[in-house]
């Protein structure tokens, strides 16, 4: 076996991928500190295990655990964007339900397949297709993360009351997941709020600020989702033939594995089987590349859609809020007309300005904070996303280098 | 030793505004001595030659027709034409991108064909073979329309084959040609699976180059829309770098392509005219056995005429058996030739099976290596632009 081929650098070990990729750049506060410490995953749930940190004196304990699944990290989120006093704040996004199902369909696809090919290919394609569940398994666990850490991270979120329950009761929560009355109940809400926020996205603000981030959000958030699509196809395309790749390179391992009497009497042992395993590693660099890509720049663009929906969401509130104030003044004005249910007039008047006011203050500040993670985010997923592209093309480069070096000074 | 090097170029003729033919001129260099046909004599000089012809599609099959007609069943290993598409006409006067791809696929199949045609030691001294490279007039081949009746007489002939073969069973006293056999038949399983896999990538490496180019331009709007100045400038060179790609992974499609696709694609042919060598000596073995049994019962019969008393019957006997026994030793020869034949060609394939692999592997790494290079260029360029977002 030629040594140059089997010492490279290591390029293809998990660990170096660091701490789990948290796409949002958080400042640590060890007042809180929340992480998700474990995760099971069982035939169809997910169990995170919720690890707090905190020197606060609202919990019974310096530092504990709890076992959490999905439905109760929407419960929390849902209960974060019913609460009217959080209207002025971007509610962090709820993270994405676990989606095993594919990979699922695949492994049992693979099982129902194991007569049909060598016990080479099957133990091959069934570690490939684990690799794929333990990424699928890692973002996930990621997602719901970067949701606590958000959270966790708010001046007025992290002291809220639920958010306490959610990681110190030590039991089950008890959140069944919505059934199809609430589903569809959810469902109307949503189409009334859409209609509702196209009148209301119609209403011309007066502030400036406030108008210029209204118009930015409405294109930005159009345009991320159309980047998030299509990064998502363009990294598919590349998994395919990185898939490709590896099966062309079991195939001309065999080949050469089989052909090793003949090739012997010419000396390029080594060529055929180089070959192979050349095909094999770079085959692995390009799965990796994908998987990267996928991480840094994908995900990125699918949080940042997430998030600016929810920044999107605030604004609509406070449109709302605005409105509610515009229609508040002119019953006011009726009411002073008619001379009558004035006091009740004035104190409605006063309550949706105080409202209004109190949105629009922490809405600007929101705004700026969500600018700020968003440069920043972006800024170090491309960073990180052109290191990794750049290591493995080197890597992939060196590769092919010895690869030559062998095939061709075995003439 | 043999070098001669075969190069096509294309030319169309427009004979009238519906018919265009493609013409390949063939520009064959051989520093061999050859006999020539044109001069009637050995070239006693050893001077770099020059064939210049122009010959149309049908020749080639037509060429290749009269090869195998001649060799194939003597035991050479006759290289097999390219074959004819029955779906795609190359489009009148239009100079598109998919019909000059086709046209270059066409013309890099017969440069790849007629090199390994030429490379071959016996066919090279083949008649047919000669006035083909050189004779500027050349009978047009009649018989090679996909469809006509010769083709689908050749259609049928194989399929009768591919019966008789189903009922031969030879005592396989070789066992080389059983090892061979059985060597081929994996080779030819493994190399269909491999070509089945790199028609995938191309497939794959194509979808991917469109696709990165639809992200590119998502990603350019993305840049326009960001109204932080640094970010939305990264964004759109991020756009810039991966319509770069877009190109890269195009290029590379081709290269999986032209060089390894067809290759493979070559060599699972190759394979099925080995298999038709090896079948030929099967059917030899037969003719020699079926001759011997026939003499046998000749013996028997003329046995039985010694008793009676028909001296004209027993003469004819006697003659017919005669004629017999010299059929065997014929047969029992021509056994042993093409066994001798499918030896030699068999070691041959094999060498140039080698080395042709590995010249190619070699070619694709180095385009493999190239474009790895041009990305690190871009992701170089790109990458202070990433750190300068602030």
């Amino acid at each position: 076996m030629q040594e140059g081929l089997d010492d490279g650098p290591d390029f293809l070990s998990e660990e170096d991928r660091g701490p789990r990729a948290v796409n949002v750049d958080l400042q640590t506060d060890a007042t809180l500190q929340v992480d998700i410490s474990d995760a099971l995953s069982e035939r169809d749930k997910v169990k995170f295990t919720v690890h707090t940190k905190s020197s606060l004196p609202n919990f019974k304990q310096n530092e504990f655990s709890v076992v959490r699944q999905h439905e109760e990290f929407i419960w929390l989120h849902d209960s974060f964007v019913e609460n009217e006093e959080y209207a002025g704040y971007i509610i962090p996004p709820a993270p994405p339900r676990p989606d095993f199902d594919a990979s699922r369909e695949k492994l049992q696809k693979l099982g129902e397949g194991e007569g049909s090919m060598t016990k080479e290919e099957f133990t091959k394609m069934k570690q490939e297709l684990e690799a794929e569940y333990l990424a699928i398994f890692k973002k996930t666990v990621a997602m719901h993360e970067v949701f606590l850490c958000r959270v966790a991270a708010h001046p007025v979120l992290r002291k809220d009351l639920n958010f306490h329950v959610f990681l110190e009761y030590g039991q089950d929560l008890s959140v069944r997941g919505k059934n199809k009355k609430e589903k569809l109940e959810d469902f109307f809400k949503n189409v009334v709020k859409s209609a509702d926020g196209v009148l209301v996205a119609g209403v011309k603000d007066v502030d400036d600020f406030f108008e210029h981030e209204k118009t930015f959000l409405l294109e930005y958030h159009t345009r991320v989702k159309d980047a998030s699509a299509k990064s998502d196809r363009m990294i598919r395309s590349h998994k395919n033939a990185a898939d490709d790749i590896n099966r062309i390179a079991s195939t001309l391992y065999t080949l050469g594995t089989q052909d090793g009497t003949e090739l012997c009497k010419y000396g390029l042992i080594p060529g055929h089987t180089g070959g192979g395993q050349r095909e094999g590693r770079g085959g692995k660099i390009e799965a990796r590349v994908a998987a990267d890509e996928d991480l840094k720049l994908a995900d990125l663009l699918k949080y940042y859609l997430r998030e600016s929906q929810a920044a999107k969401d605030l604004l609509y509130r406070r449109s709302r809020a605005l409105v509610d104030y515009e229609n508040a003044n002119k019953a006011l004005d009726k009411a002073r007309a008619k001379n009558r249910d004035v006091l009740q007039a004035e104190t409605s008047q006063q309550i949706c300005c105080n409202k209004f006011d109190k949105i629009s203050e922490s809405a600007k500040q929101e705004l700026i904070d969500f600018k700020t993670r968003r440069v920043s985010a972006f800024r170090k997923n491309l960073v990180e996303l052109a290191e990794l592209e750049l290591k493995h093309a080197k890597g992939n480069l060196q590769l092919l280098q010895s690869c030559l070096g062998v095939l061709k000074g075995n003439t | 030793c043999n070098k001669m090097i075969i190069t096509i170029y294309t030319s169309h003729i427009y004979k009238s505004i519906k018919t265009c033919h493609m013409h390949f001129k063939i520009l064959a260099r051989t520093p061999l001595i050859l006999p020539s046909l044109l001069l009637q004599t050995s070239l006693s000089v050893f001077r770099l030659q020059d064939f210049s012809v122009k010959r149309r599609f049908s020749d080639f099959l037509g060429l290749h027709s009269k090869l195998a007609s001649k060799y194939l069943h003597i035991g050479c290993i006759v290289p097999p034409a390219p074959r004819r598409a029955l779906w795609v006409r190359v489009k009148v006067g239009k100079e598109d991108q998919s019909s000059n791809e086709f046209v270059e696929k066409r013309r890099c199949a017969l440069e790849r064909y007629l090199m390994r045609t030429v490379k071959h030691p016996v066919l090279l001294k083949d008649p047919d073979l000669l006035q083909f490279l050189e004779s500027p007039e050349l009978a047009r081949a009649v018989s090679t329309q996909a469809l006509s009746g010769a083709g689908l007489m050749r259609m049928m002939n194989k399929a009768a084959d591919a019966v008789n073969k189903m009922t031969i069973r030879m005592n396989e006293s070789d066992t080389w040609f059983e090892e061979k056999q059985q060597h081929f038949e994996n080779l030819d399983l493994q190399l269909r699976k491999l070509h089945g896999s790199i028609e995938s990538l191309v497939c794959h490496r194509k979808e991917l180059s469109l696709n990165t180019c639809q992200f590119a331009r998502s990603a350019a709007m993305l840049g326009n829309s960001e109204d932080h100045t640094a970010l939305s400038r990264a964004l759109s060179q991020l756009a810039e770098v991966e319509e770069k790609m877009e190109a890269l992974h195009n290029e590379q499609a081709n290269q999986d392509f032209s060089l390894l696709s067809e290759l493979v694609g070559d060599y699972v042919r190759l394979l099925s005219a080995i298999k038709a060598v090896f079948e030929h000596r099967v059917k030899t073995w037969q003719k020699w056995q079926d001759t011997q049994i026939l003499l046998q019962k000749k013996r028997e019969a003329e046995a039985k005429l010694q008793i009676t008393n028909k001296p004209d019957k027993l003469q004819q006997a006697k003659d017919e058996i005669k004629e017999l026994e010299l059929k065997v030793s014929q047969g029992e020869r021509d056994f042993e030739q093409i066994s001798k034949t499918i030896r030699k060609e068999v070691t041959r394939f094999e060498k140039e099976r080698v080395k042709d692999f590995k010249e190619t592997i070699v070619k694709y790494l180095e385009t493999l290596l190239h474009s790895q290079q041009q990305m690190i260029k871009y992701w170089e360029a790109f990458l202070p632009e990433a750190k300068a977002i602030s």
